[in-house]
């Protein structure tokens, strides 16, 4: 069929870079029926047990201010102060309506619950922003799900990546995992042995690739006590430059009709690949805030010390976290396999901070000990609404990334302000 | 040493003191940490401050170097009555403090270090050789030329760091020095030079308050001695060398409050043995320890700072690798350096820095108490919080943990509450071996007697408990057997009512002399 679309635009910008790919006759064209589920229908069913975290996720804060309060928790020797504490919550609740108008707001969104109210205020308005200033082009079913097939693929990796800030980690070398994982699930031999068999083993060496990168950073970080940024700053050097010499960097293109026709298939008018990052979220939300393992992630990540006097295996606990983000790297190198039909080395660039950035907009502390599925994926959103409406309205990739230095810092700094509204009790 | 013993501390003179400290009185959220504090320091004179754990000392220092503002009492300083509002207020007088843990920034230069904060500048510019010259001055001046100025400040020793921060406080032009503990982490031949330092000193007419819990160091170099008890002076300007050390310690001990320590029960007299340590030792820390703790024993470990009491609790729960020796819980031989294994084998451990070591600060309560115990309630993978705040409930209700309520973050509750947060986390577990490592520290006095009936309830139940604690009553009240720790080593070994308060720290403050 066609050639897969390779822009030469500056790829400062991957999403942007990538959207111009979109209008390409390499979508399919939107054959898809007015879908019967509202286009939002995806992403809200993932943010649809935000009503339900808050009770496990007290505010955030940053961490001056929680040990200045431990400080003078310790500090606090006399029994009364511990009434006092207790105390200030109702003095809160009693206070004058007028103060208390922003005290609430604070606190409802600066509770786990809350912020994602935030975020989806956010979000909403960006919508609205893309409806005046692109009118149908923006609101078309069509341009919906492109947002979306865009948001997926880096979402799958801001999932993972969430598990890893959480735990108290950083991954730079996402994007060039994925990219290795394209390229190495793309090659002749791989795809000639998928066309003898089944396109399941091109998903395979994905997955494999992905998870083993994320193993070794996992050894590097958790027993080789590297520095996680270092550790994976080599991966992101080293893994790029294996997909270029195994690529030659050269563009591979996928033949294997069942790999595409599996994974560029819309039932119900829902990209496969909607689908997919639906699925990971729902099952990252799960595992992180319902299962031992999230626990012990929150555990490490906000003090590795206590959790390994209380028995905890931290070491062995990083390791899975990085593995874990290795193997959502390779779901995400498949997905961006199937969307541009081919496998190349510049996959993927600069994922890494996207997926950083929206992790930390969506009010996972980056210092470690909390974080949250649910602000994740609102935060791909927010960035692919964005990057969608500079595109659809001619702007540069430059501006973009402006506007995207802007976000983050906005994000950062309302949400510390709610915090501390919310804290303040 | 040398030539300040010599001099006659009485000599400088004696009309206008240096500093004078008359009436300070320092409160805290329900301490009174300082209770009417006086001190007078003289140029050129070692002055010694001596009291126990709590008793003021670090808060009286933190008033002098300007980090803390008295609610009462007065400061005078060369005759006139200053007030420290910062503690560039208390340098630009004259006094400089070196803490225990030394300020000093690893990464830098020794010449930086020395001028971290008052670096000589023109026009913005640092000017590297005047300060490089001037530092080696400073270090010449200390009799330590040898030290290279440009050299990273992490790789030098302990003492090397001393003197750099010695030379820090010069660069001030310091009158008076407030060292706190400075020999707790030199070996012999350092001491004796920073001893020969502080000679120096003095002939110099600086002042040091020099405080240390060794008397021998005291008799050596100190001129007059305060004595400090729950927040108060109870001596000052006793001559250092001829006050006997039976009069100190008496000064020293006796406290206002007493504690009522529950009832010893001890152990059955058929109670199995439940940890036998034998010949475990960490280069540089402590050296062939071994002991035995039988269930429903409490066993503690008296020893001072840096004695290698905490090392020791820590080395046998596997937090830090035994170099020598093994630890076995109930016959069974724990995997060296795994905590794992230690929390598998039924040990428990209450750390000594309950922030950093034991609680996640903003988790609610339960979480913190079912940290060692997630498995237990869960559902295959998932955890299940109703189960776990239930049963984080009933033990936050049996040690009354307040205010009530597991959901609150663990930040928002007061010391003693916070350490009872990690007493449930191990009474959930059903340990065999409590490990408590200062299990008061920063709580309040009613709190503090419920933890020591804990302790006792525990004991009871058949746990076998060690206790680590340095404040000696504590030890000798709750523990049923008391093992004395100086320079890591066990030095003495007995029955807690064949031993008192005085010989404990007659053992510890003199490095095993014999009792």
């Amino acid at each position: 069929m066609n050639e897969p679309h390779l822009t030469d635009a500056p790829a400062l910008d991957p999403a942007a870079a990538e959207a111009p790919a979109a209008a390409e006759p390499l979508e399919p064209p939107a054959a898809a029926p007015p879908a019967a589920i509202p286009p939002a229908a995806a992403p809200s069913a993932a943010a649809l047990p935000a009503a339900a975290p808050p009770a496990a996720a007290p505010p955030t804060d940053e961490r001056a201010r929680v040990e200045r309060a431990a400080v003078e928790a310790d500090a606090a020797v006399a029994p009364g102060l511990t009434g006092a504490l207790a105390g200030k919550a109702d003095a809160a609740e009693a206070r004058g309506p007028g103060m208390a108008g922003w005290a609430v707001l604070g606190r409802l969104l600066g509770g786990g619950a809350g912020r994602n109210l935030g975020l989806i205020a956010a979000l909403a308005l960006i919508c609205v922003i893309g409806l005046i200033t692109a009118g149908d082009r923006f609101g078309s079913t069509d341009n919906t799900l492109t947002v979306l097939r865009l948001a997926s693929v880096i979402g799958v990796v801001s999932v993972g990546m969430t598990f890893v800030i959480a735990g108290g980690g950083i991954d730079l070398s996402v994007g060039a995992i994925v990219a290795l994982a394209s390229v190495w699930s793309t090659t002749l031999a791989t795809q000639n042995m998928a066309r003898d068999s089944t396109f399941l083993v091109m998903v395979f060496v994905a997955l494999a690739v992905g998870t083993v990168c994320g193993l070794v950073n996992g050894i590097l970080v958790a027993y080789g006590r590297i520095v996680p940024f270092i550790a994976t700053l080599a991966m992101l050097a080293s893994a790029r430059g294996l997909a270029e010499e195994i690529s030659n960097r050269q563009t591979q293109v996928v033949r294997v009709q069942g790999f595409r026709d599996f994974f560029r298939a819309e039932p119900g008018g829902i990209p496969v690949l909607v689908i997919m990052f639906a699925l990971v979220a729902l099952v990252g939300w799960v595992v992180l805030n319902r299962t031992t393992f999230g626990r012990r992630t929150f555990a490490v990540g906000g003090n590795p010390e206590a959790a390994r006097l209380a028995g905890i295996n931290v070491r062995r606990q990083t390791l899975w976290l990085y593995t874990l983000l290795g193997f959502c790297c390779g779901i995400a190198a498949i997905m961006i396999t199937a969307r541009t039909t081919s496998g190349t080395s510049t996959h993927g660039l600069l994922y890494e901070l996207d997926a950083i950035a929206a992790v930390v907009i969506g009010g996972t502390l980056l210092s470690g000990g909390r974080g949250t599925i649910v602000g994740t994926v609102l935060g791909v959103l927010i960035f692919t609404t964005v990057s969608n409406i500079f595109t659809l309205n001619n702007l540069t990739t430059s501006t973009q990334a402006l506007a995207k230095g802007l976000i983050i810092v906005a994000a950062v700094l309302l949400q510390k302000r709610l915090a501390r509204e919310n804290t303040r009790m | 040493m040398g030539s300040v013993v010599d001099n006659d501390p009485a000599l400088p003179n004696t009309s206008d003191p240096l500093l004078a400290v008359t009436g300070v009185v320092k409160t805290f959220p329900g301490v009174r940490a300082l209770d009417g504090v006086d001190l007078d320091v003289r140029a050129g004179e070692v002055h010694c401050l001596l009291g126990q754990n709590g008793a003021g000392k670090s808060t009286l220092i933190k008033v002098l170097s300007g980090a803390h503002q008295p609610d009462a009492g007065a400061i005078h300083w060369r005759g006139e009555q200053v007030s420290l509002q910062t503690p560039t207020a208390a340098t630009r007088l004259g006094i400089a403090t070196m803490y225990q843990e030394l300020d000093l920034v690893d990464g830098l230069s020794v010449a930086d270090n020395i001028f971290l904060g008052h670096e000589l500048a023109r026009v913005g510019l640092s000017r590297r050789r005047a300060m490089d010259d001037a530092a080696r001055a400073l270090l010449t001046r200390l009799g330590h030329a040898e030290i290279p100025v440009n050299r990273e400040v992490g790789h030098l020793s302990a003492a090397g760091k001393q003197v750099v921060s010695m030379a820090r406080a010069l660069s001030h032009d310091a009158r008076l020095i407030i060292m706190d503990e400075p020999s707790a982490v030199l070996d012999a031949d350092e001491v004796d030079n920073l001893f020969r330092l502080v000679g120096d000193l003095t002939v110099h007419g600086v002042a040091v308050v020099y405080i240390s819990h060794r008397l021998a160091e005291i008799r050596r170099i100190g001129d007059r001695v305060t004595v400090l008890k729950d927040g108060r002076t109870v001596a000052r300007g006793l001559p250092a060398r001829t006050t006997s050390t039976d009069d100190v310690i008496r000064m020293m001990t006796g406290r206002a409050i007493e504690h009522a320590f529950p009832p010893r029960v001890g152990p059955a007299p058929d109670a199995p043995e439940v940890l036998r340590v034998s010949g475990l030792g960490r280069p540089r820390e402590f050296h062939d320890v071994s002991f035995a703790v039988r269930a429903g024993e409490v066993v503690g470990l008296a020893g001072l700072v840096g004695s290698g009491r905490s090392e020791i609790l820590e080395t046998v729960y596997g937090a830090r690798r035994a170099a020598t020796g093994e630890v076995r819980v109930a016959g069974r031989r724990l995997r060296r350096g795994s905590v794992g294994a230690a929390v598998a084998a039924g040990v428990g451990l209450c750390p000594e820095e309950r922030k950093s070591q034991a609680l996640l600060p903003d988790e609610p309560v339960y979480r913190n108490i079912t940290l060692a115990t997630l498995t237990r309630f869960a559902a295959g993978p998932f955890t299940r919080d109703g189960r776990e705040s239930a049963a984080a409930s009933q033990q936050a209700g049996a040690l009354d943990i307040r205010p009530a309520g597991v959901a609150r973050p663990v930040r928002t509750l007061s010391g003693g509450n916070q350490q009872k947060v990690v007493l449930a986390r191990w009474l959930l577990r059903d340990c065999q071996v409590l490990l408590l490592d200062e299990p008061t520290r920063g709580v309040d006095v009613g709190a503090r007697d419920e933890i020591y009936a804990l302790v006792r309830r525990l004991a009871r139940s058949g746990v076998a408990v060690v206790l680590v604690s340095s404040e000696v009553p504590e030890v000798i009240g709750l523990a049923d057997r008391v093992l004395v720790v100086a320079a890591g080593r066990v030095v003495h070994e007995a029955a807690a009512t064949d031993i008192s308060e005085s010989q404990v720290l007659d053992l510890v403050m003199e490095e095993g002399r014999v009792a």
